[in-house]
């Protein structure tokens, strides 16, 4: 970290002074890409909606915790952000065992699995006449509050998706192309989603302290959706998207310094801003 | 009518020589529901045959149950030329999946995740172009390379994905309605070619189809199924017989299916 504030502090800038803006603009470097990549293969393999029932999940999972903080004496001191990623995780394999079981339209058993995600969580938060305002900071994230050790962990997973996108997207890609041509190749169809869905979970659970679980489903959708509308194969898809996510990262945690926004609601207006520019230029590409 | 065709082969070309695949008393069932029984067939390097049968009588349950991804009763045996019996090597080109205009996947892309393990996100080096460009020279589509697969056509869609099937070349060819969606241009193109590949490679193909016009320009056998198999022989025989008659004819009445 300290090297982080030294190569920091000879930025000429007066945002990049205080030390919460150094640890933001870390994390927000960390936080982009990590969904810049997640991003491509949600909007290729139609996972919009299936990431914002996640983000539902997460919530219920840090209800879950604070509840066993209060009821379990050994689970007192401990983070309910854990509890929340092992809840999505096992959401997501749930979700994904069931959508290959049911003859169902996707979107109906995301219906499902969100819906019971959400009333499970606020059953859980108001179990016993408790106050919901506890959990109003997840709703809108905070990215200034953000400790070094948090990004630290962040960047772990940086590493781990990027090691996940290595060896398994191609078999990730076609999986969602052609379910059965993959299995046809030996690829197991079922592993790929199911791994794919629990790191989506897992980002998401653990950025959403951050960038607030209203807008963390737009930084999965955003950057893929305006990659898509430029790209014309996949290397330009997670190029474009990439930088989108982190343009907009850095332009969104800058414009909350100045004029005091949310940062996740500025980073996703940006975002939403590239996705219309590359929407009128799209003809002009082809 | 009899299901073996052996008598049919001329001598010399028969199981003890040429490669084969024999599929014996094949059973496959979904909960209660009995979807194949008692399927016998054979198929033989170089010949294209052809599985004909209304919607639902199991053709996809075949190809699924001879790819190895459901459980059966039965028996399915491979022998090589040389008469080894192994697990033969099938290349399946499934039915043409639909792909958004906007699609940004190439067709570089899509063979590249199939047959190599460089991720398709990082630009591909030389050599991998190299082999996809070989690929796609088999059912000379080398043009296509750059193209995005939802701004192909049909016809062209099936090309790609033939050629993907024979990386690595296959013993048994399967494909799933190859020239639906394809118009006739496309489809005169693609019998060419899968005739081309069968005499080059000496692959035995086995491809499904509602085309019957087509059949006796083609196939050299067809089979006709539904939960089992209701007649095998050679286009004419076939389509000819009292089982094609009652199969088809009837079932006009009821919209077909």
């Amino acid at each position: 970290m300290d090297l982080w504030y030294a190569l920091t502090g000879l930025l000429p800038f007066e945002w990049a002074g205080p030390y919460f803006m150094k640890n933001a603009l870390l994390a927000v470097l960390v936080i982009s890409p990590l969904f810049g990549i997640l991003s491509t293969m949600v909007v290729e393999s139609r996972m919009s909606f299936f990431s914002d029932a996640l983000g539902h999940s997460a919530f219920t999972g840090m209800a879950i915790g604070a509840l066993a903080g209060t009821v379990v004496p050994l689970f007192a001191g401990a983070d309910p952000m854990w509890f929340a990623v092992a809840f999505a995780v096992a959401f997501a394999f749930l979700f994904t065992y069931v959508r290959r079981k049911t003859h169902m339209a996707s979107d109906t058993v995301i219906g499902v699995f969100s819906s019971t995600a959400v009333a499970l969580g606020i059953f859980l938060a108001t179990f016993g006449g408790g106050s919901f305002t506890q959990f109003n900071a997840l709703l809108i994230g905070d990215i200034l509050s953000v400790e070094p050790a948090k990004v630290g962990l962040l960047a772990l997973i940086l590493v781990l998706v990027v090691v996940l996108w290595a060896r398994s997207f191609n078999h990730l890609m076609l999986s969602s192309i052609h379910p059965a041509l993959a299995d046809s190749r030996g690829i197991q169809v079922f592993w790929q989603e199911a791994l794919f869905s629990a790191a989506i979970a897992v980002v998401v659970t653990i950025s959403m302290t951050w960038v607030g679980l209203l807008v963390i489903n737009s930084l999965l959708v955003l950057p893929g959706a305006a990659a898509r509308n430029a790209a014309r194969n996949m290397p330009q898809y997670h190029l474009i998207s990439l930088v989108a996510a982190l343009v907009a990262g850095v332009a969104g945690l800058l414009t909350s310094y100045y004029i005091g926004s949310s940062a996740g609601a500025s980073i996703t207006l940006y975002l939403a801003l590239f996705f219309a520019v590359t929407f009128c230029l799209r003809g002009k590409v082809r | 009518m009899s299901v073996h065709k052996h008598d049919d082969l001329p001598a010399g070309a028969g199981c003890s020589r040429a490669c084969c695949l024999r599929a014996e008393g094949l059973g496959v069932t979904a909960g209660d529901q009995v979807i194949l029984h008692d399927v016998d067939f054979h198929l033989h390097c170089g010949e294209i045959t052809a599985l004909i049968g209304p919607n639902g009588a199991g053709k996809s349950t075949l190809f699924k149950t001879i790819l190895g991804q459901l459980p059966h009763t039965g028996s399915i045996d491979f022998q090589q030329a040389g008469g080894r019996h192994t697990r033969p090597l099938i290349g399946y080109v499934p039915q043409s999946p639909s792909f958004d205009r906007g699609d940004p996947v190439s067709v570089l892309d899509l063979f590249a995740a199939a047959i190599s393990a460089w991720p398709v996100f990082l630009p591909a080096p030389k050599s991998l172009r190299e082999r996809v460009r070989q690929c796609l020279s088999r059912v000379h589509g080398e043009g296509l390379m750059y193209k995005r697969v939802g701004a192909l056509s049909g016809g062209e869609l099936q090309r790609v994905l033939l050629a993907m099937a024979l990386e690595p070349i296959p013993h048994i060819l399967i494909l799933d309605e190859p020239l639906s969606g394809v118009d006739i241009e496309g489809e005169r193109q693609l019998l060419d070619m899968l005739d081309e590949v069968r005499t080059q490679y000496d692959l035995s193909i086995l491809l499904s189809t509602h085309d019957f016009a087509t059949l006796e320009e083609y196939a050299d056998k067809v089979i006709l199924l539904q939960s089992t198999v209701l007649a095998a022989g050679t286009p004419r025989e076939v389509l000819t017989s009292r089982a094609f008659q009652d199969v088809f004819h009837l079932s006009l009445g009821r919209g077909g299916s």
